[in-house]
């Protein structure tokens, strides 16, 4: 019996592998996979930017030390595998991660990669570095890192302040590459250099990105393709007909709304689609600085008169999902699961009764139907910020509060937020990294510069330290799930919903995976090969 | 006539600088500038990181300084460098200039060959079945918003031809280009030959009931003569001073088109550098239509002696 067992087990692995031989077998090396993009990107410089305009093209010109799998959809720490480091490992009390990092790998310029370049990355986003970044968006997560040491040309160590278990996952975003020492800043705005799958070829204005196969890839067999092209079309109904006809190969990052779905689908049956997460929330900013909303009971009340399903309904045709700060899931991995959701402030399924509560806070504090709160929504004049806030502005009706749409040139936006120049505003917040590390730090942590609202709470600090260090995963969740359920009561950030969009490919192009729980993550684009 | 031009070259100089101030201070009287910009997609504002973009810009000097540096710049043709790419602007115009300049005189053709024929055969039959048609058709070009019926293009190409015609890669030969071009230059030049039409037909209908005309027809002129040599020629005077505002008028046709089509032109690109507060493209690329518009309309004054000899320039 235990012989037959183990034949059929070594049968069993004999046919994995001759399927996964198979599979690899049947890749096909060759092709320029051709992309549309939205826009021009900002720069080349990952480290400088937060938006997927500029790593979604730029991913494949990099390594990070490690990263998530490109071929699981569900990032998480179990997802994490090596990259420019062959392994790592922790010391006795978490606060020391040393990388052992791999031989013979060279930037695109042929300059060899070692140690000191992993050194010079993060001295240069901690700003410790002689040169400097122009922006610097991600110096919030790396809030707790000391210093950055290495042990000759293939060893660096991370040294934290205190125990950060997820602190790898920061390292895996596709926000993490790993930059030579040896190319300044601005080169790397303009013409990047890293050790990447691609090369970097050139950047038109409005017009095109291009990058090439990297012939001394120091992982064997990769690159498939011969390189990748995104073609800059800024108006969507065109570059979506392109997509149609069969100009391009793929669509943009998650750029195919829920309503325009249905028109690809129609037009083109062919195209494989996937509607996804995006880790892109909706939620609302209140300016705590002024009056009135430096009353913690009018933003509470706020958040009583949001109907999430009209949200949902309205702007998603139901596709998108309403959660808390963290992405709710089954696509994430932190967020409040709908038995939790359901207790927390304003999440209730009776909208009325939730509303009614709302009002009755508004009636203590003076207001009500013959003297309603006057306030102005801002937000970008584009329309997938404007309809939502039009949908808020209704909604804020039912509590007293009389808003009036105050729409800000995109451009803008973040300016005037910063200039705490608005009363409230509706605004779309992604997530790199499905996180709380990252998503606390850098939104609720008081000083950072992304925590727009200015929210910022001794005590919450504490919260966000102590799940932090936690290594028990599955309690951390819970203690997460408590957090997440606080900044909602507090009206920290209200949370309207959780955002989809979808990727659409030509049937030929294989091997690509949509990540369900960051848009930032799958873009390296070394497994992906056309079936031409 | 030669007092006459170089009084006319003087005002051109003036014209010019007086927009160079009006562009330079109007740009600067926006709200944000780049650095407010460039901290939009790195999702913060940052003061002090601000403050270093500006400092290295030079945006932190006073606005003459900054005028001064501009127009010195611009005399030893010294135009900078683009805010966004980082590019001198001399590289990121030199391209795009032909390709609006193709699509805008190609649009300005289209414009001319329908819509001036087109406007005598309305007003030689005017009142006829065939007028009746020529003029709702003019009308339907005058109001179809030119982004629409570039949208309504498109879709009919990828439905009815599985294809799209817009700009993906640089044409390869002329005939290439002539293809991609015609189609977005059709529909922007749509509205133009729709206002052409009407207004050849309302100054043909106007010369058509002059003296001279019966006077023409009573010495036994043919139709085609009387038409064609006696009325058309001074009908035509009011339709060029159109046809030369329209091709000043034309750019603001092709942003849209260039937009819709993907036509990396400087119509597009001007667009994108004036939401990008990208002053140094925005501020030579305006100066550069000035010109050309100021250069335009000149041409036309000169062009009134050639059609009309009773039009003379006094020294």
């Amino acid at each position: 019996m235990g012989y037959l067992t183990r034949a059929a087990a070594l049968g069993l692995g004999v046919a994995m592998l001759a399927g996964y031989a198979g599979t690899a077998l049947a890749q096909k090396d060759g092709g320029v996979l051709k992309f549309y993009h939205r826009g021009t990107p900002p720069s080349g410089s990952i480290h400088e930017e937060a938006t997927n305009s500029t790593v979604s093209p730029y991913m494949g010109v990099f390594n990070n030390l490690v990263m998530y799998k490109q071929d699981v959809a569900k990032n998480s720490l179990d997802t994490i595998v090596p990259d420019l480091a062959e392994s790592w490992s922790w010391n006795g009390d978490g606060t020391e991660l040393t990388f052992k990092l791999r031989e013979g790998v060279q930037w695109h310029d042929g300059k060899p990669f070692t140690s000191a370049d992993v050194k010079c990355t993060w001295e240069l986003v901690l700003g410790k570095s002689k040169a400097k970044l122009r922006k610097n968006p991600r110096k919030a997560w790396y809030k707790n890192l000391e210093e950055i040491t290495t042990n000759g040309d293939h060893e660096a160590t991370f040294h934290l302040k205190r125990r950060q278990p997820a602190f790898i996952a920061l390292l895996a975003s596709g926000y993490s590459p790993v930059y030579p020492c040896h190319v300044p800043p601005k080169k790397m705005r303009t013409n990047p250099i890293g050790t990447g799958p691609f090369k970097f070829v050139s950047l038109k204005q409005n017009e095109h990105v291009k990058f090439t196969k990297n012939d001394n890839y120091w992982k064997e067999g990769k690159p498939h393709l011969d390189g990748h092209e995104w073609t800059i079309i800024k108006s969507r109904a065109t570059r979506v007909l392109a997509f149609i006809a069969g100009e391009f190969d793929m669509t943009f990052n998650v750029d195919v709304t829920v309503p325009l779905l249905k028109d690809v689908r129609s037009q083109a049956p062919h195209a494989v689609c996937e509607l996804v997460t995006t880790n892109v929330s909706y939620n609302l900013i209140v300016n705590q600085d002024n009056p009135p909303f430096d009353n913690a009971d009018i933003r509470k009340a706020m958040v009583f008169a949001i109907d999430r399903q009209a949200f949902i309904d309205i702007l998603a045709d139901g596709e998108a999902v309403a959660g808390g700060a963290m992405m709710p899931p089954p696509s994430g991995v932190w967020g409040m699961p709908p038995e939790v959701l359901e207790k927390v402030a304003g999440y209730g399924p009776d909208i009325e009764a939730n509303r009614a509560e709302g009002r009755k806070i508004m009636e203590g504090l003076g207001y009500g139907p013959d003297k309603p709160l006057e306030v102005k929504v801002s937000t970008r004049n584009i329309a997938v910020y404007r309809d939502a806030a039009v949908i808020l502005i209704d909604h804020l009706k039912h509590i007293h509060i009389a808003a009036e749409l105050d729409t800000v040139e995109t451009s803008n936006w973040h300016a005037k937020v910063a200039r705490k120049d608005y009363m409230v505003g509706l605004n779309l917040t992604g997530s790199g990294v499905d996180d709380p590390d990252s998503n606390f730090y850098e939104n609720y942590s008081c000083g950072s510069q992304r925590n727009y609202t200015g929210y910022c709470k001794e005590e919450m600090e504490a919260l966000f330290e102590k799940q932090s260090m936690m290594t028990d995963q599955e309690e951390r969740r819970k203690l997460v799930w408590e957090i997440d359920k606080k900044l909602q009561e507090d009206a920290a950030r209200p949370m309207i919903m959780h955002s989809k969009g979808a990727n659409c490919w030509q049937p030929y192009v294989k091997g690509f995976v949509t990540h369900v729980n960051s848009l930032y993550n799958n873009w390296r684009l070394e497994d992906v090969w056309l079936d031409k | 006539m030669s007092a006459y031009i170089v009084k006319r070259f003087l005002l051109m100089i003036l014209t010019l600088v007086g927009m160079s101030i009006i562009i330079f201070v109007l740009l600067r009287l926006m709200p944000g500038n780049i650095a407010d910009i460039m901290f939009d997609s790195a999702g913060f504002v940052d003061p002090e990181e601000k403050a270093n973009i500006e400092r290295e810009l030079g945006l932190d000097q006073p606005i003459p300084v900054q005028y001064y540096e501009w127009i010195r710049g611009l005399i030893v043709w010294d135009l900078g460098f683009s805010y966004v790419s980082e590019m001198p602007v001399v590289d990121e115009l030199q391209p795009r200039i032909p390709i609006t300049a193709k699509l805008a005189a190609l649009s300005l053709f289209f414009s001319v060959l329908f819509g001036l024929p087109l406007g005598v055969i309305s007003a030689v039959r005017q009142n006829s079945a065939m007028d009746y048609i020529l003029r709702c058709i003019s009308l339907s070009g005058l109001s179809l918003p030119s982004f629409w019926l570039a949208l309504l293009i498109l879709m009919a190409f990828v439905q009815y031809a599985g294809t799209i015609p817009i700009y993906t890669d640089p044409p390869e030969n002329l005939w290439d280009e002539l293809l991609l071009y015609s189609i977005p230059a059709a529909a922007v030049g749509f509205r133009s030959s729709a206002l052409i039409m009407r207004l050849t037909r309302s100054s043909m209908l106007e010369v058509m009931r002059q003296d001279y005309i019966r006077t023409a027809r009573s010495k036994g002129a043919t139709d085609n003569s009387v038409n064609y040599h006696h009325a058309l020629k001074n009908a035509v005077l009011p339709v060029t001073t159109i046809i030369g505002i329209e091709a000043a008028f034309l750019i603001g046709g092709l942003i849209i088109t260039e937009t819709v089509f993907n036509i990396p032109g400087v119509a597009h690109f001007l667009v994108e550098a004036i939401l990008m507060r990208d002053y140094p493209i925005v501020q030579n690329l305006v100066m550069l239509i000035a010109l050309v518009t100021v250069l335009i309309n000149f041409l036309v004054d000169m062009l009134y002696a050639v059609l009309d000899p009773r039009i003379k320039y006094a020294d």
